[in-house]
């Protein structure tokens, strides 16, 4: 039953490749992969992502965890994605972790100077989740020496709410997220912050067609963490990481993206690297209102 | 398992959400929603307006907004502007005659509300070269999809 589980939830990991079918739209994604701005997805697209995470273990084994996401944007003002968390930890073992479900809101018609995005996630996930999408409460490199077997019995139900803060100034783009994280089965609130800066290699586009000019890379970086709990609010006993962040939007659709990460504290991985990519598909709305009948 | 399934539950809710907003913005309210622009482009505000295209003279803006366009506005807005599945035509009266400034708004805000997103993500160099291709293009009626398909195809 347990291998029937993993090759099911393994498989759907593995739908990236059937992205390369489908009409693709031009992306222009930011490089962050912890922080998040204000921008949504597109109504009517579906983007569908994988990103891996390479992580050091002082005292343990290094993993690599990797997830799929899949986005969606029901409409301007409301995104929807979907995720699948997986690791391998060397000389352990390869195991799914768990699914999140991410709603993002934009609350506001216009672009203002900051212009808030609310955020709501709920997260069924196991103990060995190795992701690191983002820094919060207590959680430091200690945390990932259980081995796999024994942390995987730990089930984990929670709720996760962003208050995304984002502005743009001559061609850069500066973004807040302040999180809190609710174990559901009576933890305290958790919190947490990611701070991401980053600006297109050139602000003005090429009048020919090109794949490696200035304006299709993005570059940044990202500084990202934990803040406590409720009880124990604060900068103390907690991860913190830096990380420079690159994408480049390719015409094709494709987005790439890579982010060296370093921990600034003895409660981090020394050194995590990140990468993803990501082909966003347009009219996928109308694909599936066709597929309901509705002939538009 | 469990995880599983109940990952596809909510996506098979998500798609059914999807598809009761897609129904309920039927053939009328997808007018609606097209008229609706122009009348957003009027709300622009005076010191939006009153603002100057800086690659108005630029000779490469028109190349350089024409694959922007392709890349990021075609799709709803169709190949030639004239108006897509989802956005209005772009060659109306109404955008052709507003300012530069008030097109630099409306790409910059979106209409929210009514399904364009707002384009500031793209820098503004890159709007304003936008809008120097979208008023390059002059006015053309609407002309739709299967009726262009009839159109003798130029030399």
């Amino acid at each position: 039953m347990s291998a029937i589980r993993y090759r099911f939830c393994f498989a759907l990991l593995a739908l990236m490749p059937l992205s390369f079918l489908l009409p693709s739209s031009h992306a222009q994604e930011s490089p962050y992969i912890v922080t998040y701005h204000h921008y949504l997805e597109e109504p009517g697209n579906l983007e569908i992502e994988y990103f891996s995470t390479f992580g050091t273990q002082r005292a343990g084994n290094n993993f690599h965890a990797f997830w799929t996401e899949f986005e969606y944007g029901v409409t301007a003002w409301w995104t929807t994605e979907l995720y699948l968390d997986g690791q391998t930890t060397f000389h352990d073992s390869t195991i799914f972790t768990g699914v999140k479900w991410e709603n993002r809101f934009r609350p506001l018609k216009h672009e203002h100077f900051i212009n808030p995005v609310l955020y709501v996630e709920f997260e069924n996930k196991n103990g060995a989740d190795k992701i690191l999408k983002e820094g919060e409460g207590h959680d430091v490199e200690a945390d990932f020496l259980t081995p796999n077997a024994e942390a995987r019995r730990e089930h984990i139900h929670e709720v996760e709410l962003k208050l995304i803060l984002s502005s743009n100034w001559k061609g850069w783009n500066f973004s807040e997220n302040i999180l809190s994280a609710k174990n559901l089965s009576n933890s305290p609130w958790e919190f947490g912050y990611a701070l991401g800066a980053s600006r297109p290699l050139a602000l003005k586009a090429s009048a020919t067609r090109c794949t490696a000019c200035p304006q299709n890379f993005v570059a940044g970086v990202e500084m990202y963490g934990g803040l406590g709990d409720r009880y124990h609010f604060g900068l103390r006993e907690t991860s913190r990481y830096l990380a420079p962040v690159l994408a480049w939007n390719l015409p094709s659709g494709w987005t790439l993206r890579v982010s060296p990460g370093f921990g600034l504290n003895d409660n981090s991985h020394r050194f995590i690297m990140r990468w993803g990519v990501a082909r966003e598909i347009s009219g996928f709305g109308s694909m599936i209102a066709k597929l309901f009948g509705s002939g538009r | 398992m469990k995880a599983c399934i109940a990952a596809l539950a909510l996506s098979g809710v998500l798609l059914m959400v999807s598809q009761a907003l897609a129904q309920s913005s039927g053939s009328v309210g997808k007018e609606k929603q097209k008229e609706s622009v122009y009348a957003e482009i009027a709300k622009a505000p005076e010191k939006a307006r009153a603002k100057r295209n800086p690659l108005e003279t630029d000779p490469q803006a028109v190349a350089a907004g024409r694959i922007l366009f392709e890349q990021h506005c075609a799709e709803c807005h169709g190949d030639s502007a004239a108006g897509g599945k989802k956005g209005p035509n772009l060659r109306v009266e109404e955008i052709q005659s507003a300012t530069p400034g008030a097109v630099f708004w409306i790409l910059t805000n979106g209409v929210v509300r009514r399904g364009m997103p707002v384009w500031s993500k793209l820098p503004e160099p890159q709007r304003w070269q936008l809008v120097t291709y979208l008023k390059s293009l002059g006015v053309r009626p609407f002309t739709p999809p299967q009726a262009q398909a009839l159109l003798p195809v130029p030399d």
